[in-house]
């Protein structure tokens, strides 16, 4: 047993976010991360096109440079805090995902996919995927942490639909699209 | 130098969603086969627990580190683009096991895959701030 080694439990994670969103109310920003994509679309110009994107991004450069800190934080628990090891989840997951040709359960994502190997045979899914999360957040003006944390707990009905919306989503592409794409 | 406290929070964030294994594309699995508690446990102690600050914050009318008093905005009352975009956002983050905090940490990590993801996530926001005009919300 160690206590910053090994993996986390959910009833110290959950309020670790809490006190993330209550540091981000503290430093007189509002919590959530899909904004830095629309903030580096403007850095590289995307005000030639698009009115949405023109604003001075100097305003909103906290943003960019938490997720600078994010890509950080991933980079040290993965050198330092054992990161990455096999997630315990559970026995049916496992079983569906076997059969859906998942093999590698050792790390965080499985290797095939995500990492090495043979990544160029799923460039469509790495894609396909990115564009609807890039898409649909600015669409829906918030994701994970604007909507199903920031959102919900500040009891804003706006918000309920945009989770149920990543449910209907979420469930569609696990059970319709996912075994297309990883055939 | 008015950004480094976000710096940091940043770098406590990514470990968190780290340790807590949110970043897993096999929790994210889990979570949207109903077979496991992990996700569902970090996302509702968050929100209740959030909740409880926030009102508490308001009641007592605790001011941020400029001197102005917290007080989150609420959202704009549409319901279209709620709904369609979330479910959009849904799809990827299903396919990918990923939402854009966890991207960028798992880029962190040496997955590269997400390197594609995150240039992807920016073309698709591109792609939405091009076509707003255009779209129900």
């Amino acid at each position: 047993m160690n206590l910053i080694l090994d993996p986390w439990p959910w009833y110290i994670v959950g309020p670790l976010i809490t006190i993330t969103m209550v540091m981000f109310l503290y430093f007189g920003q509002s919590f959530g991360i899909s904004s830095s994509l629309k903030h580096m679309c403007t850095v590289a110009g995307a005000g030639k096109f698009s009115d949405f994107f023109r604003y001075d991004w100097r305003d909103k450069s906290f943003s960019l440079v938490f997720v600078v800190g994010l890509v950080i934080g991933g980079w040290l628990s993965a050198a330092y805090l054992n990161g990455n090891q096999a997630v315990d989840i559970s026995e049916a997951t496992r079983l569906a995902l076997e059969g859906l040709g998942i093999s590698d359960f050792n790390h965080y994502a499985p290797d095939d996919i995500f990492a090495n190997k043979s990544i160029g045979n799923n460039i469509p899914l790495l894609i396909i995927g990115g564009v609807l999360i890039g898409f649909g957040t600015r669409y829906a003006n918030g994701c994970t942490s604007g909507h199903a944390i920031m959102g919900l707990a500040n009891l804003q009905w706006p918000s309920l639909l945009a989770v149920v919306g990543f449910f209907v989503g979420g469930l569609i592409a696990t059970f319709v699209l996912l075994p297309i794409f990883i055939n | 130098m008015k950004n480094i406290p976000f710096l940091i929070l940043g770098i406590f964030f990514g470990i968190v969603l780290s340790k807590g294994e949110v970043i897993s594309w096999f929790r994210i699995q889990e979570m949207f086969r109903f077979d496991g508690f992990h996700m569902y446990g970090v996302i509702g102690s968050a929100v209740v627990l959030g909740a409880v600050a926030i009102r508490s914050i308001k009641a007592l009318g605790i001011k941020d580190r400029f001197g102005v008093e917290i007080s989150p905005a609420p959202i704009e009352r549409n319901f279209k683009q709620y709904i369609f975009g979330g479910t959009i956002f849904g799809l990827g983050w299903a396919l990918t096991g990923a939402c854009p905090g966890p991207i960028y940490t798992l880029i962190g990590y040496g997955y590269w895959g997400y390197a594609i993801v995150l240039i992807s996530a920016v073309a698709g926001t591109f792609l939405y701030g091009i076509l707003k005009p255009k779209l129900p919300h």
